[in-house]
């Protein structure tokens, strides 16, 4: 019916045109006088009310949770690199530095992978091969961040440590990036395990907004001689904002995950520019010494690192939403 | 369904060395050589056949109308004329020739440049710009002259009568014209690359009677330079513009001739039909 | 550049293009069978009837099973779904039936956000709302993380479930004179009910595949535990701890739990899939 991708908003029009004669009806009057109807409307607002109520309890809490912290760090939080629990100093900057690293450096490897597989899918593939080839690229996304986790420390951790890393030092050891010793557990492990997670949201978004794109776009292209790269060119230019949306969503997913990360990248508050360092995201540091915090303000810090990852995570998907939004706006007869 | 790397399709069953007496020339009263053919053309999509049998010559600049009930296979003839049937997964036999060479010898990237096409609803690029869409075509043939792009731009512009109202909307996007504009504007992209015939899918029927009327002025003056088939379903249309009518019924060619002949003595029974208006 | 030189150029140019689609393709889902034949290959032999009847051996020794983990998830799955299934399921009615409105769009766009909420901070909120009165990790505590986890899922699904349900159904129902809440309760939630119901199931799976939010708050349990005020162990712990530890055989037993897991989670989302199309053409 309609693009997975579609946030609900858009798709009012589409559903005033097929049901007006539901929305004639319904706006009769007739069920307003009606007992019935008036407690089941109450009881499920009431229900909607919950979802309103429990992220205004989220957002509550963590600020008031957070403030000791707030107050006693101010901006030196987000700006100093001193985590120090044994003298009760917080700093978050190596977090937040490890959670942008990690999770940009996974996009750069993803959004080209996702958008070669989206345009195979929506371009290229017969037709009865693409829902199954879509399936599977989906299943990715269902399977449990703790089993990439642990497929990542058994795994892939050893495979760079054995092949990867030291090729990487051999050959490019000369660049700071890849400047270090070959532990396997590092920024490198988390990327790349990043990089698998976040590939099927990318990948079935961008498909979805190329799929939108009229037919007649690429036969326009073909007709004037276009070779069928050249044409899928013309669709990816349309593409563009979506794919764009699909990228912030997939960091969105990136900078959120914590299992998988936290089992890889080797846990230090280290900011180093070489992926072969290991290094500590906001997730994963939450993960590790949440439970054990011992002093309040330990604690508060803590859950300030949660409030921003909060914060984080909700300006990328608000901005996501705000393009799918528009887009859909734009082709929205399309996409019904 | 896609061939990846655009191969002509298979050869046609038909061999090269069919004589002239075997093709079935309808058509007999064309003054010059024809600029295409098509000999006994078959259609599917899958398994399910859209053409039967069509051998129909197409005359060197002039307009040939093809007209027929909606689904007898009009689109059909049309998209194969430039191998565009192809791109949704259709499959022809028989053998079509554009000056006298079979269009199946040569990659379909080169045979679109000189049949071109215009489609029945205006499908400008919505992320180019008025003038970038003049020039898709020749920009993907290496074109980078900027100079001489903005004289290829004006020029074509000109001559679909289009440059005076959009020549202060050349960097707007290609979606913001009107609709008879945007249709104009990708007859005027079709022009650009220069092409020999051009196919025109009812490119009229999308639009107000004003633009329908521009347009077909601009085809009329078109027919001095190129080879035109179009198809219509406006019987008035087909009559006021072409040279030539072809009638189409359930994918077999019924009858073609002069214009003024199919409309006032069609031979076929159901071309009168059809023509007048009683049909079915 | 000649036009033969450049047309041989596009040429090479599409074709190479056209097989880097085919590529990436070709590696995305060939991590996917690596992923895959790993956790078969080392869970398939370490799944035995100890796994899912005894009691973790003590540290160091071989042997032993998850029992009690495997009890654990169930019980925190169904604190969850205790109240995230009613909100979530209710909530999407309300939204499926209330197209316009400052509120409707509110709880729409929450229901998103709440979506996009890493689940690592939803345990953070459970922490302060539940452990931290309580003044202990407990199920209660995991199970209030995982019901939050379920809403956005239970509603999207819902809501667009609803809207699939031709307005045939509606009008029929409508023009019979049957009131509005029994048209939805009685005609069009029994015709939406394949797909709600696995969409429930999915944000099960989900549910039981979450790590993150039970860390420190159902936090884990080595021994016997069904008490709801008490930590409790789970699955997903249970296969961080034992990935994380030196001794092989707890490392095996980790995979024998992912391989469980993982059958879990795939067979509720193919189920879910194959239901949700049907309901697409239907
Ligand atoms: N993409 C397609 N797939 C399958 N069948 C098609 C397709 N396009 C057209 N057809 C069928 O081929 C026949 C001819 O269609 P078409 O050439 O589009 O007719 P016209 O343009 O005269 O209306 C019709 O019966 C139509 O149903
Ligand atoms: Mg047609």
């Amino acid at each position: 019916m309609s693009l997975s991708m579609q946030d609900h908003n858009d798709q009012r029009s589409g559903q005033q045109a097929v049901r007006p004669a539901a929305r004639a009806l319904s706006l009769g009057g007739m069920f307003r006088k009606n007992p019935g109807d008036l407690i089941f409307e109450n009881v499920t607002r009431f229900f909607a009310f919950i979802v309103l109520a429990l992220v205004v309890l989220m957002v509550y809490e963590m600020t008031v949770q957070s403030w000791p912290s707030i107050q006693h760090f101010g901006f030196s939080f987000v700006s100093s690199s001193d985590w120090d629990p044994v003298n009760d100093l917080y700093g978050a900057l190596p977090f937040i530095y490890g959670t942008l690293f990690s999770s940009l450096g996974a996009l750069l490897l993803a959004v080209p992978l996702s958008v070669g597989v989206a345009i195979f899918l929506s371009e290229i593939a017969p037709g009865w091969l693409e829902q199954p080839l879509s399936m599977l690229v989906e299943l990715l996304a269902a399977i449990p961040s703790i089993v990439y986790g642990l497929f990542g420390i058994f795994v892939m951790v050893p495979w760079l440590q054995t092949d990867i890393q030291p090729f990487l030092i051999e050959e490019f050891g000369w660049m700071p990036l890849f400047e270090g010793a070959p532990y396997g557990f590092g920024m490198l492990a988390a990327i790349l395990i990043l990089t698998i997670m976040i590939l099927p949201i990318i990948t079935s978004i961008s498909r979805d907004v190329m799929r939108a794109i009229p037919d007649t776009q690429r036969e326009a292209a073909m007709a004037l001689g276009a070779t069928r790269w050249e044409a899928i060119r013309i669709v990816l230019t349309g593409s563009k904002s979506g794919i764009l949306s699909a990228a912030l969503l997939g960091l969105g997913r990136a900078v959120g995950e914590t299992m998988a990360v936290t089992m890889v990248i080797g846990n230090s508050a280290d900011i180093s520019i070489s992926v072969l360092n290991p290094a500590h995201t906001m997730a994963s540091v939450l993960a590790n010494e949440f439970a054990e915090a011992t002093s309040q303000l330990y604690v508060s810090s803590l859950i300030e690192i949660a409030l921003l990852l909060f914060v984080m995570t909700l300006i990328l998907n608000a901005i996501a939403r705000g393009i799918v939004w528009r887009i859909t706006k734009r082709y929205g007869a399309v996409a019904a | 369904m896609y061939d990846i790397m655009q191969q002509p399709l298979k050869r046609s069953s038909m061999s090269s060395t069919q004589t002239a007496e075997e093709k079935i020339s309808v058509a007999t009263d064309m003054e010059t050589a024809p600029r295409m053919e098509a000999l006994r053309l078959n259609a599917w999509y899958g398994k399910t056949q859209a053409l039967f049998n069509v051998s129909l010559e197409i005359p060197r600049n002039k307009v040939l109308a093809i007209i027929g009930p909606s689904g007898c296979g009009k689109s059909t003839f049309l998209r194969s004329l430039n191998r565009m049937h192809e791109e949704v997964g259709g499959r022809i036999d028989g053998r079509i020739l554009l000056d006298g060479e079979d269009i199946m010898d040569n990659d379909p990237v080169f045979l679109r440049r000189k049949v071109g096409m215009v489609f029945q609803k205006p499908n400008p690029f919505p992320t180019m710009t008025v003038a970038q869409n003049v020039v898709a075509g020749l920009k993907l043939n290496g074109m980078r002259d900027r100079k001489e792009l903005a004289r290829i731009t004006e020029e074509n512009l000109r001559r679909v009568a289009l440059w005076d109202e959009v020549k202060d909307a050349l960097n707007k996007p290609g979606s913001s014209l009107s609709g008879g504009q945007q249709q104009r504007l990708c007859i005027a992209r079709t022009l650009a690359v220069e092409p020999e015939v051009i196919l025109m899918d009812e490119p009229a029927s999308a639009l107000d009677p004003i633009s329908t009327m521009k347009i077909e002025e601009l085809i009329d003056e078109l027919k001095k330079k190129y080879t035109i088939v179009i198809v219509t379903h406006n019987m008035q249309q087909a009559a006021r513009i072409s040279d030539y009518t072809a009638f189409f019924y359930m994918g077999k060619l019924i009858e073609v001739g002069k214009t003024s002949k199919i409309f006032t003595k069609p031979a076929h029974r159901q071309t009168e039909d059809y023509v007048t208006g009683s049909f079915g | 550049m000649s036009t033969a030189a450049l047309y041989t150029w596009r040429k090479f140019k599409n074709a190479m293009m056209l097989s880097m689609t085919g590529l990436s393709l070709l590696a995305v889902i060939g991590v996917l069978f690596l992923i895959l034949a790993y956790t078969v290959s080392k869970g398939i032999n370490h799944i035995n009837w100890d796994l899912i009847t005894q009691m973790p051996a003590p540290v160091g020794e071989e042997g032993g099973g998850m029992a009690n983990a495997i009890v654990g998830s169930l019980i925190l799955v169904a604190l969850g779904s205790a109240y995230g299934i009613p909100v979530g399921l209710f909530a999407g009615i309300y939204l499926a039936e209330t197209e316009k409105g400052w509120f409707a769009r509110t709880v729409r766009f929450l229901t998103e956000v709440l979506n996009g909420i890493p689940s690592i901070v939803i345990g953070v909120v459970a922490f302060i709302v539940v452990v931290l009165p309580m003044k202990r990790f407990s199920a209660l505590a995991g199970g209030f993380a995982l019901g939050i986890l379920m809403i956005p899922l239970i509603t999207r699904t819902t809501e667009e479930m609803i809207r699939l349900v031709p307005s045939s159904f509606r009008e029929a129902g409508l023009a019979l004179g049957i009131p509005r809440w029994k048209t939805m309760l009685f005609v069009i939630l029994p015709a939406a009910f394949k797909g709600i119901f696995t969409g429930i199931f999915l944000s099960i799976a989900r549910a039981i595949g979450e790590t993150a939010p039970l860390l420190f708050t159902a936090l884990g349990n080595r021994f016997w535990s069904t008490e709801l005020d008490q930590p409790i162990a789970s699955m997903t712990v249970f296969i961080y701890d034992y990935a994380r530890a030196p001794f092989d055989d707890w490392n095996q037993q980790a995979w024998a739990a992912s391989f469980i897991l993982i059958m879990l989670v795939f067979v509720l989302n193919i189920i879910f899939r194959f239901v949700t199309r049907k309901t697409y053409t239907a």
